[in-house]
């Protein structure tokens, strides 16, 4: 009979600690960097891209400093961010990262609606597939941007409710920021639109 | 001061009122406005909710697909709705791989073609494993190369056909795992590890304390050997299995459960519930938003 508790013990404090959550959080603190790794892999992969637009755009539009400018700041100040997992547990630093990622998807579209005003240039083959590229890779960080919210609310949800917070408390995880809808004002306005005179 | 207290209450009451009002606006706001549309059932390649395609086309596509899946692997298909509004095409696009997950896992070759008639737009998504197939460029290019000019004219058949010979021409080019015929083959071991394990263990402290140590080893091997066997691995990997567990259980302490004899419940078979019907399904595959959009 001892034998058989000395067996079976082991296993109902294995089975004990997995029903106070610290498996979940194993494994969902495992998938939440993993979908993080994505968001970062596709910025990366949008910033990739810029110096090939900018020079493209330049060659047709080079008097449209302004915007040129902005993107270049954008991509610079993006560049030369520290982007590390550590980035998670780490709300202001996690603000700063959108910060900056948003000024880049704001500079980016007001230099693709720039380009709508040069025929020759939307008619170049290089800036065509360059904008292919853009808008699969904008869309690409849409879906690993919605993907880490949803893994960060079951996390955020696993940590927070009872009595998993207690294990979380225990080895030390803490609820993750999770991305907010940035330029709501920019969103919420209808872009402008004005027909005639094109340059 | 009572009557203090009544107006309180009352501008309380009105405020409550208010909310619940509020709430209940909010509510129907939302159906009517943010109702989505609905991902169909994935029954087959080629969905067509719209009745364009005849059902002469549509066995036509099907067919093609059917066969280069077989050759290949890949699961490609079509989807035709009227519209995705609310949602941007590309919302709708994801939401539907999410669901229906087509190609295969872990390979992640699948690739949707999905076309909002009324919306006259229409999507090419690509799965993970194939964006280096058809990267985003090339999938841009053949909607506003081969797709869009066809769909113009109002030839939506010619369209999609030539569009899909286009994909099926650019994944066969790739290097991808050879089909195998039994999908069952995708359980995944590690995960059934521990259940292994446990019922294993349980189950040989039993078996022993009934038929004695050798037989009771000797059955448990078999047990779980069978158990494997059911679950779809080969039948190889569950000898060995099965090979292991009765040594196992055989070293397992000096003696059964000789005095215990208590009734634990054994859940036995797990298992069943793999391979659906005849109708086809995705195969896990996934996507990551890779593909282009456009309009005719």
């Amino acid at each position: 009979m001892r034998t058989f508790w000395a067996k079976l013990l082991p296993l109902i404090m294995l089975l004990s600690l997995s029903s106070c959550g610290y498996n979940a959080f194993q494994s969902l603190d495992e998938e939440s960097k993993a979908s993080w790794s994505e968001v970062l892999n596709q910025y990366q992969r949008r910033a990739d891209l810029v110096p090939n637009l900018v020079s493209v755009v330049k060659g047709y539009a080079e008097h449209e400093k302004e915007v040129l400018t902005d993107v270049a700041n954008a991509r610079s100040k993006v560049g030369s961010m520290q982007v590390t997992p550590e980035l998670l547990n780490d709300p202001e630093a996690f603000a700063r990262f959108q910060a900056a990622q948003g000024q880049m998807t704001s500079a980016l579209s007001r230099l693709m609606a720039v380009a709508e005003n040069y025929p020759n240039l939307k008619a170049d083959q290089g800036f065509r597939d360059l904008q292919a590229q853009l808008e699969g890779t904008e869309n690409r960080v849409t879906v690993a941007r919605n993907r880490y919210i949803e893994t960060i609310k079951e996390y955020n949800v696993a940590v927070r409710s009872f009595p998993n917070n207690l294990t979380a408390m225990m080895f030390g995880y803490k609820a993750k920021p999770s991305f907010t809808v940035e330029n709501e004002k920019a969103i919420s306005s209808a872009p402008k639109v004005e027909f005639g005179d094109k340059k | 001061m009572l009557n203090l207290f009544k107006i309180a209450l009352q501008t309380n009451i009105h405020a409550a009122c208010r909310a619940i009002f509020l709430a209940v606006f909010l509510l129907f706001f939302n159906s009517a406005f943010a109702a989505l549309v609905e991902i169909p059932a994935l029954s087959s390649r080629v969905t067509d909710l719209t009745q364009t395609l005849s059902q002469a086309e549509q066995a036509q596509l099907e067919q093609k697909l059917a066969a280069f899946e077989v050759k290949k692997g890949s699961q490609i298909a079509v989807l035709i709705i009227p519209t995705t509004q609310p949602e941007d095409i590309a919302q709708y696009a994801i939401r539907v791989v999410d669901k229906w997950k087509i190609g295969r896992q872990k390979v992640d070759d699948g690739v949707l073609v999905l076309i909002a008639k009324n919306d006259r737009k229409l999507r090419i998504e690509v799965g993970y494993g194939l964006e280096g197939a058809i990267p985003d460029l090339y999938a841009k290019r053949i909607i506003s190369e081969v797709i869009s000019p066809k769909f113009k004219q109002g030839d939506f058949y010619g369209g999609l056909d030539a569009g899909v010979d286009k994909i099926i021409g650019l994944v066969d080019g790739e290097l991808l795992p050879e089909p195998t015929q039994d999908s069952l083959s995708t359980v995944n071991l590690g995960n059934l590890m521990p259940m292994l394990l446990f019922g294993g263990l349980i189950s040989g402290l039993f078996l022993r304390s009934i038929f004695g140590t050798f037989f009771g080893s000797a059955l448990n091997g078999g047990l779980v050997g069978g158990a494997v066997t059911l679950l779809g691995l080969a039948l190889g990997s569950a000898a060995v299995l099965g090979v292991i567990a009765f040594f196992f259980t055989m070293m397992l302490g000096g003696r059964g459960l000789n005095g215990y004899s208590g009734g634990v419940p054994m859940g036995g078979g797990y298992g069943g519930g793999f391979g659906g019907g005849s109708s086809w399904g995705g195969g896990g595959g996934g996507f990551g938003g890779g593909g282009a959009g456009g309009d005719w």
